[in-house]
């Protein structure tokens, strides 16, 4: 059963005068549960794919659809809701709230989706343990590291439940070791809670987990090819 | 989500502290001055109004139905009895005097000058607080007997008068034939507005009535009470006791330039509040426009996470009504400090003769009331918000991929 799948999908940037092609008809079918990511050199279309699927972004043309939904033709508000929902972000620059503590953080999309406050409590709780940051749930971002940041902020993922993660070069800022850390987490949760991960990255350290690698090149498909060795 | 966005907005207020601060002090001096001088502004109208309440005088007045049109000795009314007079000794009811009030002629060995001639009970008129405020030479009439006259300090230089000389004082009967008598000036009095002096002359009710052959009749019966603002139910309260021969008037009616003074204050109390907000919206609006340009990337974040764009405006606007709410606190916390001590009295004998010349003493007494706080509340809180929406309504239209990639 597919998690997500893309038909088709074209999309162009226009910068003063120069058109950029961001996408070239690309089609992907990414089952549930798998763990994709997505490689390329800078401006091959990773990130576009990757905000496309996360309804963040328009294609011009094709279609995307995620479950049952097709996304593509959803208004903001219907694609806001989807993305609290269903899919889960996690981003370069970690991108927590300041102002909020590690849990509040975690938190913050629940509070978003409704969850009473003694259910958020004990899931942002029992994620922040999972992921190895119980005891610093009272920090603010300020006061982590950059692993540690980056953790909350898969921890802030998986905490509404989504049926896909998206993670935009999430190991960019990490040195190795952090680096490491997290994609055994990525890993422990892709096979723990069955959430199906797409990661745009050209982190060489990053594709040698991911059981299938998606290579873009000038937004075209240029290989798609299935990796069993993936570090389990 | 109501309590994570009133969280969320808290905090945002307080990250850039010193800014926050700077805002909300200005926020609270412009919600200080708001109040304070509208607190000046009351103390001022509101002693130009007693003033004007005190020479009128009365919150309310019963007259003859015909005595406005032809204020003659023919339109006199019997002095207040049974349930008038009954009416008349309750609350809010704080005062009243009967008078005889005719047109007349004052004559010394000199000259003449017409005026109004009150015939007073001087007990009941000094509870009302409508005596002459000075008696510069003599005394005051002692009782509704006394058959001397009390002159203004200007009429008694005009008629080349003085103390203890004799004047005529003539005015009509009710057959309308010229009743006259010689009387001694016992006393003479000064006025607010001088102009006052040389319009009216008192004499005892009782002596006037017995002059003009109208014994136990006079022409009005003015009326204090606790709250000038609200004659509207003394009124009603009055009409009922006097029955339909006599008309009862509130001094909104009897004098509308005097009653023009309240809603020309209010007015111009909005006017300067609005005024006041304004210059204060231009602060407050840069400030919200700052906070969001620096959290572009945050929205974004927000956005993409799935906060849809009305909780990212609530939440914008939020901050500002935590600021407004905080600044209104202070400024009305502030404003009561300041006034409240002053509500004694400002001493302004400097400029006494400025403040005659708007029927006040030298003494400025600030009132502070209620419904200034509350309406500086509302147009702060209201044009804060309106002006709000401004940076609000843009941090709610960000585009997410923008924000996310802004630095």
């Amino acid at each position: 059963m597919s998690a997500i799948h893309c038909r088709d999908l074209c999309k162009t940037f226009h910068q003063g005068e120069e058109e950029i092609t961001g996408l070239d008809h690309v089609s992907l079918d990414i089952e549930a549960g798998s763990f994709v990511a997505l490689v390329g050199p800078s401006g091959s279309g990773k990130t576009t794919l990757l905000n496309a699927m996360g309804g963040l972004d328009r294609p011009d043309s094709g279609e995307i659809v995620l479950g049952d939904t097709r996304i593509d033709t959803l208004d903001q508000g219907e694609l806001a809701d989807l993305r609290l929902n269903r899919i889960g972000f996690v981003f370069q620059s970690y991108n927590l709230v300041p102002v909020l503590s590690a849990r509040e953080n975690v938190e913050f999309v629940m509070q978003l989706q409704g969850v009473g406050a003694q259910e958020r409590a004990a899931r942002a709780e029992a994620v922040l343990a999972e992921i190895g940051l119980e005891g610093l749930s009272g920090r603010r971002p300020a006061e982590l590291s950059g692993g540690q940041q980056q953790r909350v902020a898969v921890a802030r993922a998986i905490a509404s439940e989504p049926q896909l993660i998206l993670a935009d070069e999430p190991t960019a800022n990490l040195d190795s070791h952090s680096a490491t850390q997290l994609m055994e987490l990525f890993v422990h949760l892709n096979r723990e809670h069955k959430v199906t991960f797409v990661m745009a990255t050209h982190d060489t350290r990053v594709m040698r987990y991911a059981r299938r690698v998606v290579s873009l090149q000038d937004g075209r498909i240029e290989s798609d090819q299935r990796t069993p060795e993936a570090v389990e | 989500m109501g309590a994570g966005i009133s969280r969320l907005a808290w905090r945002n207020l307080w990250r850039n502290r010193r800014r926050t601060l700077i805002m909300l002090a200005a926020v609270a001096v412009g919600v200080w001055a708001m109040v304070f001088m509208s607190a000046m502004m009351r103390g001022m109208v509101d002693e130009m109004v007693r003033s004007g309440l005190e020479q009128l005088p009365g919150m309310v007045q019963i007259h003859q139905r015909a005595y406005r049109d032809d204020p003659s000795v023919v339109n006199s009314m019997p002095s207040p009895e049974g349930t008038l007079q009954a009416a008349l000794a309750e609350p809010p009811v704080t005062a009243w005097a009967a008078r005889v009030r005719v047109p007349a002629m004052v004559a010394s060995a000199r000259a003449s000058r017409g005026l109004t001639l009150l015939g007073v009970d001087p007990a009941a008129e000094r509870a009302l607080g409508s005596v002459p405020p000075t008696i510069s030479e003599g005394r005051f009439l002692e009782d509704e007997h006394d058959r001397g006259v009390v002159l203004g300090q200007r009429l008694v230089e005009r008629l080349e008068s003085d103390l203890g000389k004799r004047v005529v004082i003539m005015s009509q009967d009710p057959q309308n034939d010229v009743a006259d008598r010689g009387v001694r000036v016992v006393g003479i009095y000064k006025a607010r507005l001088p102009g006052d002096e040389e319009r009216f002359a008192y004499a005892g009710r009782a002596a006037l009535q017995e002059l003009l052959q109208v014994p136990g009749q006079v022409s009005e019966v003015a009326v204090m009470a606790t709250d000038y603002r609200r004659p509207q139910a003394l009124v009603e309260h009055l009409a009922r006791a006097a029955g339909p021969q006599l008309e009862v008037l509130p001094w909104t009616e009897l004098d509308p330039f005097l009653s023009s003074m309240l809603d020309l204050q209010d007015g111009f109390s909005l006017v300067f509040m609005v005024v006041v907000f304004l210059a204060l919206s231009f602060g407050l609006v840069n400030t919200l426009a700052m906070a969001v340009f620096e959290r572009i990337r945050e929205i974004g974040l927000m956005q993409a996470l799935g906060m849809r764009p009305g909780l990212i405006l609530r939440q914008v606007l939020l901050e500002s009504l935590y600021l407004l709410l905080l600044g209104l606190a202070v400024g009305n916390g502030a404003a009561w400090l300041t006034i409240k001590p002053l509500e004694s009295g400002i001493e302004l004998s400097s400029v006494a003769r400025g403040m005659e010349m708007f029927a006040m003493g030298a003494t400025l007494y600030p009132a502070l009331y209620w419904r200034d706080m509350v309406l500086a509340t509302v147009v702060v809180l209201g044009l804060g918000v309106l002006a709000s929406l401004i940076p609000a309504w843009r941090a709610a239209r960000l585009d997410p991929i923008r924000a996310l990639n802004s630095h």
